[in-house]
């Protein structure tokens, strides 16, 4: 066993680079791992205070560690805060459930007593701790080989426990009674989340700084929950969101001079999350702008394909020729505009302008497309007025925004429904795309 | 299969306590296996804590549970949970399949994942409440039958004995509440016994076999045509206990 231990070890040494930056950046990287995991179970269960409280309840261990081990160790520091942090959980805990507070008074009494006493401590112990800055803001170089060693074997702890244990965990986080009812020992597997949540502030403490550390544990969590409706794919973004900050703000912080670590790397995680917040593809505010506009423009073609052919029928299907002025006054638009949506219909096939540019024909592409959407105007006025007992007067509305989403499948429905008719409630024919091909005029 | 003889739940001197606030006073109930039981009374009457309690969600501060003839720990397995709908948040990144699969998850230990034949059982869990199209939505996109129809699929793919459910048929339209009363016929068929809160009086007296009338205290236990009348339901429902909830809220000083 001790064997294993110390071959671990040599690996792990192995593992360790010797620059200062290569030093910085792994550890940059090790804490957007175990951050990134943890954070995901963090911000699905609504306890992101919890890791806000566990951090600033660190400080007296940091403290502590700084003045009991006098060569500065890293694994005093750390079994130190660690302990220091699991006694703040399991002091808000213990509050929960002996009094009626709910979760967020707890996490701020302890939260501010533990920190205020870490400060008190160290302002009576100055020259034991003149590290503590390094633990409060975060200082990337300050790691060292030691340290980065401890970083290590914790991160790695914390990615095989939560390798083996996602599942029940994610099950608990989900629905904790049934959790229960599954037989999961749900105390110990809290435990061990506290546990692993703690291990991860630690490591990060000393890159972020105990203030900032529980953005790391939310913010990345938060973007890759934006992205994604996949649990494994949550914790994977949410991993590489972690790590991308972390990077980041490593090489940020080295190459401008008097930048601290932890402000930077939080600051990163926001920027990946605002960017995240702007274009992922279903949350995203700009993405939902962008499929808003281009819907618009789409009902704007299919009604201008429409207009062209009402024109058509009204003259009784004998011209093969539109006017673009024509079509201007029928839209009630002026001509430029127009011929604007013009070039979006001829880009796109539907249409073929003559070469004066003063008259335009349906392609076979556009007459399908303009009788889909005829068809599915009137299909639904019928509808409409037939089935849901609509005035005649008062479907025209609805039809005009329904026409641009019915599916073919619905329209199926429908005419089975309807018994394929051929006459709208206003006796307008109902065009009848699938038999294009028979209609003499139409064939080009 | 002695099992059969065996009361599916049996509970004794069941007594749950919230903050020192008694909920719920010592209640004696012994459910024969194979019945089809709804629990009933007003909001408030402990109805959920009754479930719970039994599950072992909420502590209870006083007798015992016994599942099977045995200690509810050793039977666990036997027994699923359908919590209430509200109970969850279902913006949680999971899909009607993954919700499916926790059923099966019971057998398998904290490590192991699911393999082939647990995805068969989801997947028919799923085909049973008609949800199998649904399969890879997220939970959230789905109506409130819906998602109550996923979370008995879920139960279903627990493949248990007995079952508690906490008002399946809150929010789901008369359609989907006949097909669940189809489903919990079904299930009582094929010798399940089935434990389930429901609100609605009225159709409580045609959906079970049995009635548990429930207000802090058990009123009675037995055969809907026995404990149907108007004077144990005038006595679930009329009114508040007094002198109970009096003593209730004395206690809660102490
Ligand atoms: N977690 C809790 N903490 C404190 N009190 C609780 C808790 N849960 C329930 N209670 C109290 O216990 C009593 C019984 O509640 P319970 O939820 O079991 O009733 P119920 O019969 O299920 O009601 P409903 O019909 O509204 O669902 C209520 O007075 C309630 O206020
Ligand atoms: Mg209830």
């Amino acid at each position: 066993m001790v064997q294993e231990m110390s071959v671990l070890a040599s690996a792990v040494d192995f593992l360790i680079p010797a620059g200062g930056s290569a030093k910085a950046m792994m550890a940059a990287v090790l804490l957007g791992a175990g951050c990134g995991l943890l954070g995901c179970f963090v911000v699905l269960r609504r306890v992101a205070l919890m890791g806000d409280a566990v951090s600033h309840a660190v400080l007296p261990g940091v403290v502590a560690g700084l003045i009991y081990s006098s060569e500065r160790s890293p694994g005093v520091i750390f079994v130190f805060a660690a302990t220091a942090g699991l006694l703040g959980a399991g002091l808000v805990r213990l509050m929960m459930m002996s009094t009626r507070l709910k979760s967020d008074a707890a996490l701020g009494i302890v939260l501010a007593t533990f920190f205020a006493f870490g400060i008190m401590w160290q302002s009576r112990n100055q020259q034991d701790t003149v590290g503590v800055m390094n633990f409060l803001f975060g200082n990337v170089g300050s790691i060292d080989a030691s340290d980065l060693r401890m970083m290590l074997m914790t991160t790695l702890v914390l990615v095989v426990t939560m390798f083996f244990l996602r599942r029940p965990l994610l099950v608990m986080s989900f629905d904790e009674g049934f959790s229960r009812g599954l037989g999961y020992p749900v105390k110990l597997l809290n435990g061990v989340f506290y546990f692993l949540l703690t291990f991860s502030v630690v490591v990060a403490l000393q890159a972020v700084g105990v203030v900032l550390v529980s953005a790391m544990l939310i913010t990345p969590a938060a973007a890759a929950y934006l992205l994604t409706d996949r649990f494994d794919r949550m914790l994977l973004l949410s991993v590489l969101f972690g790590v991308l900050s972390g990077l980041a703000g490593g090489v940020v912080s080295a190459e401008v001079n008097g930048l601290p670590t932890g402000p930077v790397i939080a600051l990163s995680a926001t920027a990946l999350f605002a960017g995240v917040y702007l274009v992922a593809p279903r949350h995203g505010v700009l993405s939902k702008a962008w499929r808003t506009f281009r819907r618009r423009m789409r009902v704007r073609r299919e009604n201008t394909l429409k207009a062209i052919y009402q024109i058509h029928e009204g003259e009784g299907f004998v011209h093969e020729e539109v006017s673009v002025l024509m079509l201007a006054r029928k839209r009630g638009q002026t001509e430029d505009a127009v011929r604007r949506d013009c070039k979006a219909l001829l880009s796109r096939g539907f249409i073929d302008m003559a070469e004066d540019g003063v008259s335009l024909h349906l392609s076979r592409l556009g007459w399908k497309r303009a009788m889909e959407i005829v068809r599915n105007h009137r299909l639904w006025e019928l509808y409409l007025t037939n089935e849901a007992d609509y005035a005649e007067d008062h479907v025209h509305e609805d039809a005009e925004k329904i026409e641009h989403i019915l599916e073919p499948g619905t329209v199926r429905q429908l005419e089975q429904h309807l018994d394929f008719p051929e006459l709208d409630p206003h006796g307008k024919p109902i065009p009848q795309p699938r038999h294009l091909v028979a209609q003499p005029l139409l064939t080009r | 299969m002695s099992d059969e003889q065996q009361p599916a739940l049996e509970t004794h001197d069941l007594t749950v306590t919230y903050h020192k606030r008694p909920a719920l006073y010592g209640i004696d109930v012994a459910v024969p296996a194979g019945s089809l039981v709804g629990v009933v009374g007003p909001n408030g009457a402990g109805k959920s804590s009754f479930i719970k309690a039994v599950m072992g969600v909420v502590p209870s501060s006083g007798g015992w549970v016994k599942v099977f003839g045995k200690p509810l720990r050793e039977n666990l397995h036997r027994v699923g949970y359908v919590p209430q709908r509200e109970s969850v948040d279902w913006d949680f990144p999971v899909t009607v399949m993954d919700v499916a699969l926790m059923g099966t998850y019971g057998g398998l230990g904290l490590f192991r994942g699911p393999g082939k034949a647990e995805k068969r059982r989801a997947s028919e869990a799923l085909e049973k409440v008609g949800m199998l199209p649904y399969s890879n939505r997220q939970i959230g996109n789905l109506s409130g039958g819906q998602q109550q129809r996923v979370f008995l699929a879920r139960a279903l793919a627990q493949d248990s004995d007995l079952y508690l459910m906490d008002e399946p048929f809150v929010g789901v339209d008369a359609a989907t509440e006949a097909a669940i009363v189809t489903l919990l016929r079904e299930m009582r068929e094929r010798g399940k016994t089935v434990i389930v809160v429901h609100h609605d009086l009225q159709s409580a007296g045609e959906y079970f076999d049995r009635l548990l009338l429930l207000n802090m205290r058990l009123v009675a236990f037995g055969e809907v045509k026995d404990v149907y009348t108007p004077e144990l339901l005038q006595k679930t429902y009329g009114g508040r206990l007094t002198i109970l909830s009096e003593v209730a809220d004395r206690a809660a000083k102490l």
